[in-house]
């Protein structure tokens, strides 16, 4: 099955559960909108689907394609198409991005097999004017001295030229303008297609209004409360997250 | 295992390999008024060089060992026991089966062409680069230029060796740079005459089978009135046919308007002390820059140092260190501002991996009557593991009114998010670490010319390897 399949997941950090027994499905094709409050486990659940060594999975499976993501290790998950836009993407000192994109190409392909470096340097360049940044762009360091935007439209770049089958977007809307959320959503809509599944995690509802999603999911403390078509954002956003939490079983804060 | 496959030292118990040795040119263990007549005959020097030698190993033999500020490790070097001089040619041998697989695997990981990795692993006594070095040498003669072994220098252009040799370092400068007066060989002499630009860099390289590869070498540059030259020595790769001690000493001088540029990569195995005195003296409007990279070695300590002798002199040290396991990289720079508006830049980048450990020594020095004197000192240190160690000791004595002095340093680590979002992106650990590695000397890295850059990172990528895990 070409899917993200989250069966059941709860993970610990600490002593303390946060996400609680999450189960989702994101198909290659779809994109899937999660949404929730501060707290909710969102940014916990990117971090551990793309192997963040500080979270403990205590229960539950995660299958990429069929195959159990969580036995993999950080690198190999990228390698077998998983994708994570950062919310807080690290600066890479004195490494350029043109490199370091390089790099990660380099590392999907068998040993002694060369990256071509015409056909690299076109592929670049026509992503780079997809989310309308200037070529001089590649040759700063990864996130060194960005602004809040620079580094969302760099995550989006990786995100184009990596060309995962499933990306997680952790909260790629926060701290953007107006302008570069437009220009970010762009890009994504841009690469929506049949083989690409997308989990988009977000705050607002703003970001929906330009990347619209076939799916809508609540969660609130660390678990799905409400699932639905797109329409789903928009009344939330009227009614808010303490009306979707009364679907839940049980009380969303202990 | 590397102790073994070097010329002193060897370990006779383990009996791993049988070096057959022609004693003919061989000055024998220990270091004597006897060693250094021994030196002076085979290589017919002229008496003020004979009495120079004695000098600096009078000197040698009443200096103590610097252990009040430099590591106590230097405690283990038993000067009897050193081979001061092997004449080429008698270096032990040993087949190309003999030389262990993992020094193979490191020569075919840094790309070192075939006939090349047959001498860096003592196969082979002599690299056939004559070709090469003909070339250049015939090239740079045209413009007048003299680029020929120390020995040869000192034999045919005795006026101009003798002007210079010794001048810049006297034999009391420092225990080993008397060391190295007593019983030098080897090393190139170098003189540029006025107003010649050398266009391609000379490289001791083409030299390696003309004594250069020796452990006290001495070489001598000189660029004359308003020439330029840049001088390369060592390659990454690692030797491992090379005695425990080195202890060079590397004398630069750049007449009124000259330039001198010196770029060292060296990568020693890891029982080497590497004991180097280099200095360089700038006269008006003339520039000396130092270009380093230490790599390896059980102890190296090394201070590039330039006197801005002359008005609108300027000095620069750029360098690179690395200290793996069971390494200690102590090294610096020092700049003694001796003129008018003289100008320094120090950069120095160490990287510190398992309980690898580097030390930075910078002296900048300016005295209370100069004006309008700068200098600019950077000094960064990675560490990677957290074992791994980093001292920093700065000396900056500036003295009178209208001279400007900055100083930055830092220490970073490389961070474990960093280190997930590069993995993230479908590195494994090691190739993040070494990327970051890259990354944090890469300013540096691209002042080096092209091919030592290339090989400069292959080699952070080797090195990087067993640091994870």
């Amino acid at each position: 099955m070409k899917e993200l399949n989250i069966e059941n997941l709860h993970i610990t950090v600490g002593e303390q559960e946060i996400v609680r027994g999450l189960t989702l499905r994101v198909p290659r094709g779809e994109v899937h909108a999660l949404m929730g409050p501060n707290g909710s486990g969102k940014s916990t659940l990117a971090k551990v689907l793309a192997g963040h060594p500080d979270y403990q999975v205590s229960a539950g499976k995660v299958l990429i394609d069929g195959e159990n993501l969580l036995e993999l290790e950080p690198d190999e998950r990228a390698r077998r198409g998983l994708f994570m836009a950062f919310q807080y993407p690290s600066e890479i000192p004195g490494v350029t991005i043109a490199n370091f994109l390089r790099a990660a190409l380099q590392s999907r392909l068998p040993e002694g097999k060369e990256l071509e470096a015409t056909d690299y340097y076109a592929k670049l360049y026509e992503k780079i004017e997809l989310l309308g940044m200037d070529r001089s762009f590649t040759s700063r360091a990864v996130n060194e001295g960005f602004s809040g935007g620079e580094k969302k439209r760099t995550e989006i770049l990786q995100l184009a030229m990596l060309e995962p089958k499933y990306a997680v977007l952790d909260e790629t809307d926060s701290g953007l303008d107006i302008d570069a959320l437009k220009t970010v959503a762009h890009g994504v809509n841009s690469l929506r297609c049949p083989d690409l599944g997308i989990l988009l995690i977000t705050h607002y509802q703003r970001l929906l209004n330009y990347i619209i999603p076939d799916h809508v999911h609540v969660m609130v403390a660390g678990r799905i409360v409400r699932s639905g078509r797109k329409e789903l954002a928009l009344e939330l956003e009227e009614r808010g997250y303490d009306w979707a939490r009364e679907g839940s079983a049980e009380p969303a804060f202990r | 295992m590397k102790t073994e496959t070097s010329a002193v030292n060897i370990d006779r118990s383990k009996g791993d390999f049988f070096y057959p040795e022609a004693h003919v040119r061989d000055a024998g263990i220990g270091l004597s008024e006897k060693t250094v007549h021994y030196i002076a005959d085979v290589k017919e020097d002229p008496d003020w060089v004979r009495e120079y030698r004695l000098r600096g190993l009078k000197t040698f033999l009443e200096k103590p060992l610097p252990t009040h500020w430099a590591s106590k490790d230097l405690e283990a070097i038993d000067f009897n026991k050193i081979r001061y001089y092997l004449s080429p040619g008698t270096e032990p041998k040993r087949s190309w089966e003999e030389v262990p697989d993992d020094i193979k695997r490191t020569f075919e990981r840094l790309g070192i062409p075939e006939q090349e990795r047959k001498f860096l692993a003592g196969v082979e006594a002599q690299f056939d680069s004559e070709a090469v070095y003909s070339n250049i040498k015939k090239a740079v003669g045209e413009q007048g230029v003299i680029f020929v072994g120390s020995r040869e220098g000192l034999k045919n252009y005795p006026e101009i060796f003798r002007k210079w040799f010794g001048k810049v370092i006297p034999i009391a400068d420092n225990k080993f740079s008397a060391l190295n007066s007593a019983v030098f060989s080897g090393g190139s002499f170098i003189y540029v005459p006025p107003g010649v630009k050398v266009k391609h860099p000379l490289q001791a390289y083409f030299r390696i089978n003309a004594e250069n590869f020796g452990q006290f070498e001495r070489t001598l540059i000189i660029a004359d009135e308003g020439s330029e030259v840049t001088y390369m020595e060592g390659c990454t790769a690692p030797k491992f046919n090379t005695p425990t001690l080195h202890s060079a000493v590397v004398e630069l001088i750049a007449l009124k308007g000259a330039k001198i540029q010196y770029i060292t990569v060296q990568n020693w195995a890891s029982n080497v002390f590497n004991l180097v005195t280099k200095r360089g003296l700038a006269q008006e409007n003339a520039e000396v820059k130092w270009i380093d990279c230490n790599i390896g070695s059980r102890l190296t300590m090394k201070y590039p140092s330039v006197i801005m002798k002359g008005r609108k002199a300027r000095g620069e040290v750029l360098s690179i260190a690395l200290a793996n396991d069971g390494q200690h990289q102590d090294t610096g720079a020092k700049m003694i501002h001796a003129a008018d508006e003289t100008t320094s830049n120090i950069v120095s980048k160490s990287i510190s991996i398992g309980k690898g450990r580097a030390t930075y020594r910078g002296l900048v020095h300016v005295p209370k009557h100069l004006k309008h004197c700068k200098n600019n000192t950077e000094c960064d240190a990675l560490l990677i593991n957290a074992t791994s160690r980093t001292d920093t000791y700065p000396a900056i004595t500036v003295r009178g009114t209208g001279n400007a002095v900055q100083h930055e340093a830092s220490v970073s680590q490389v961070s474990a998010e960093q280190i997930f979002y590069m993995q993230q992106r479908g590195l494994t650990e090691a190739q993040a670490m070494s990327l970051s590695v890259n990354g944090f000397v890469n300013d540096l890295v691209r002042q080096f010319p092209m091919e030592y850059s290339v090989e400069l990172k292959r080699l952070i990528e080797l090195e990087m390897e067993g640091s994870v895990g």
